[in-house]
């Protein structure tokens, strides 16, 4: 089996990345910074992958994608698309240069990458896309509404992709996961509801497996997020 | 089941502390450079303050840990030290392999275990975790980056072990590991009615069994009944090495406690006791044989919002089994609930590090609500006296309480260990015993 996945040194990414290495899958991680790919890929190698590539690239240049995509190889049976960027919303609120770069990493460039792997996929006529959205996308609130905006871009691109794809037997999950205990969310202050990333990691292989369409991780972030999208918009504050 | 997102407290949660900030320290290529004292802080284990570092900074490290190389005929592993014994369990019991020593929790990180200098069941064969270390990487504060071995920077690697986090941040480390043919134990039990009972028990087994350990109800002093647990690995006919997975329960514990008294932890004592008693060899799994507390993940909740202090203390060969006697006699007479008392003889492996606890000897931990704690801690002063007369010492990793000077009476190589302390690094521990 050959996975790929994107933003590879990411808090999620990392522990999707172990659970395939321990099945023995070959993998092709993309990220940006050299040494921690390293000890990323030192990692999956000994925890048992049959085989790890790697490719350097800043993600933000979308003219590099063509590449990443044909050095990904032919029979790719799972790619998951896992970059991203939380800014800090206060910091960003009144610079627009730097709201528009977060949307970018955040929406434009996973579409970019999505796009170009469809075809691919398409062609083949076989494959999983797994992308990782957010509940945040859900709805846009006053906390994060520059990284909840881009997610939202991108789940919706993802349900008409998902749509076009099934006829050549290709698959599209969407996950989105709730508050989880990474990197991304160092800032935040933590509460019952954070999840640890291998309980994450450990359901988007499930969703993969399952070929579901849209997961929430973990499942009852799905009732959650119906609540808040329910209240109305003079109500909410948040 | 690691757990993140902790509140950077510690286990026995008496002792009140908030870091002044806490650094995620992720990426050994990524270090912060701090303008403060820093402590690494890996999953909280540690009872009392070694793992605090009040008004400064901590460095949680408990994301640092990657593989760095796993040698699987050789049985070497390099890891990051944020590594937790849980996840090096889940890598290396299915490729035959187990850890050389292991304290009776698997949620604690390698860096810790170094820095505490952690023993477990089988002490009496394999000195403490120390002595399987080969090797490590050690980063000071002015960013220097050392090997240290005992051929390569020989003062720093034993000043490190059991160094309580002191000489710097441990980034990996090379262990040695234990091959096995099953991942069983063949356990056994044997009931005992006095301490001296044990310790006949105890000096017949430690020839024949690689881990023995006695749980005891010490309600009756050195008279109370307990039980012996002894083990060996089970050889091949036991079924190929698999890993445990055991979900942790999780206590809905309020605040406050009150059914948790004297009369609760007798009757839990009697149960336990009663539940215990046959002791014909069986074939048990590893986790619960290792770790049965951590079938409950939040264990240390049950004495309530004031936490509670563990005194583990040892009292060296050649002292007699009566300064242990006196402990307990006078431990029952206080009547304060220990919900657990654990004793074990410890063996004659040198430890490897400068400030290691362990040496030859018996080794007693009793646990204590610190509710009304004006009436326990001089209790403690005076076993602490027992201790010292005795000519043995106190485990600073279980430590919340001791005074300065006990402390430097029970390891006056402190001195020696000052000149290796990183002048970047302090905890609450280290400031209260030498401040």
């Amino acid at each position: 089996m050959k996975v790929a996945i994107i933003g590879a040194t990411s808090g999620i990414a990392k522990e999707v990345a172990k659970i395939y290495a321990a099945r023995g899958a070959a993998l092709f991680l993309v990220a940006r910074d050299g040494e921690k790919l390293d000890s990323v890929e030192r990692d999956l190698r000994a925890r048992g992958a049959q085989q790890v590539e790697r490719y350097l690239a800043d993600l933000s240049d979308l003219s590099l994608h063509d590449a990443i995509v044909s050095a990904a190889g032919s029979a790719v049976d799972v790619v998951l698309v896992a970059h991203g960027v939380l800014p800090e919303q206060s910091k960003v609120d009144n610079d627009a240069q730097a709201q528009v770069e977060a949307f970018e990493l955040n929406a434009t460039s996973v579409i970019s990458l999505v796009a170009r792997f469809a075809t691919v996929m398409e062609a083949q006529r076989s494959g999983v896309i797994a992308v990782i959205g957010s509940v945040a996308g859900d709805r846009g609130r006053r906390s994060n509404y520059v990284y909840g905006s881009a997610k939202a871009a991108v789940h919706a691109y993802c349900d008409g992709l998902r749509s076009r794809l099934s006829a050549a037997g290709v698959s599209l999950v969407l996950i989105k996961p709730g508050w989880v205990d990474t990197p991304m969310t160092i800032r935040s202050k933590k509460n019952a509801l954070y999840v640890h990333p291998e309980a994450i990691a450990r359901g988007i292989e499930k969703a993969i497996e399952r070929r579901s369409a849209t997961v929430y991780l973990p499942g009852y972030w799905r009732w959650i997020s119906l609540l808040v999208r329910l209240l109305p918009a003079r109500l909410v504050r948040f | 089941m690691t757990t993140y997102g902790s509140n950077h407290e510690s286990w026995g949660r008496w002792v009140r502390s908030k870091p002044a900030r806490v650094i995620d320290v992720q990426w050994s290529s990524e270090l912060p450079r701090v303008d403060d004292l820093v402590l690494p802080y890996g999953l909280g284990r540690s009872y009392g303050d070694v793992c605090l570092n009040n008004g400064h900074t901590l460095l949680d490290v408990s994301r640092l840990n990657r593989i760095r190389h796993f040698d699987v005929e050789q049985g070497i592993l390099d890891i990051e030290a944020g590594a937790s014994l849980d996840e090096i369990l889940r890598l290396i019991v299915p490729r035959g392999w187990f850890l050389p020593v292991t304290p009776g929790t698997k949620f604690v990180t390698v860096g810790g275990c170094i820095a505490n200098d952690v023993h477990g069941k089988n002490h009496h064969r394999a000195g403490t975790f120390g002595c399987h270390v080969s090797s490590f990487q050690l980063v000071r504060s002015d960013g220097t980056r050392l090997r240290c071995s005992a051929g390569e920077n020989p003062e720093l690697f034993a000043a490190t072990i059991g160094g309580l986090g002191l000489t710097g941040l441990i980034v990996s480390a090379e262990l040695r590991l234990r091959k096995i043919e099953s991942s069983a134990i063949v356990a056994e039990r044997e009931p005992f009615r006095s301490l001296e009972e044990f310790d006949r028990l105890s000096r017949d087994c430690d020839a024949s069994h690689e881990f023995t350990v006695a749980w005891f109800d010490s309600s009756s002093g050195r008279n109370s009944k307990g039980i012996f647990f002894r083990g060996n690995h089970a050889g091949a006919e036991a079924g190929a090495p698999v890993v445990t997975r055991r979900r942790a329960r999780r206590l809905p514990i309020a605040p406050f406690s009150p059914f948790f008294g004297p009369v609760a932890v007798r009757l839990f004592n009697t149960a336990y006791f009663r539940a215990n008693a046959r002791g014909e060899p069986r074939l048990a799994d590893y986790d619960p044989f290792f770790y049965p507390l951590d079938a409950v993940a939040n264990w240390n909740r049950i004495y309530g919002a004031n936490g509670f202090v563990q005194y583990q203390f040892l009292i060296p060969d050649g002292a007699g089994l009566e300064p242990v006697a006196e402990i307990l006699d006078r431990a029952a007479r206080s009547r304060r609930a220990s919900f657990l008392t654990v004793i074990k003889r410890f063996g004659s492996v040198p430890s490897p590090g400068l400030l290691s606890f362990p040496r030859a000897g018996l080794t007693v931990a009793l646990d204590f609500s610190t509710r009304r704690s004006d009436a326990l801690l001089p209790l403690l002063e005076l076993f602490d006296d027992i201790v010292e007369a005795a000519g043995g010492s106190v485990y600073p990793a279980k430590d919340a309480r001791m005074s300065a000077s006990r402390f430097q009476r029970f390891f006056p190589q402190w001195v020696e260990m000052k000149k290796h302390v990183d002048p970047g690094y302090s905890s609450s521990f280290w400031r209260r015993v030498t401040g």
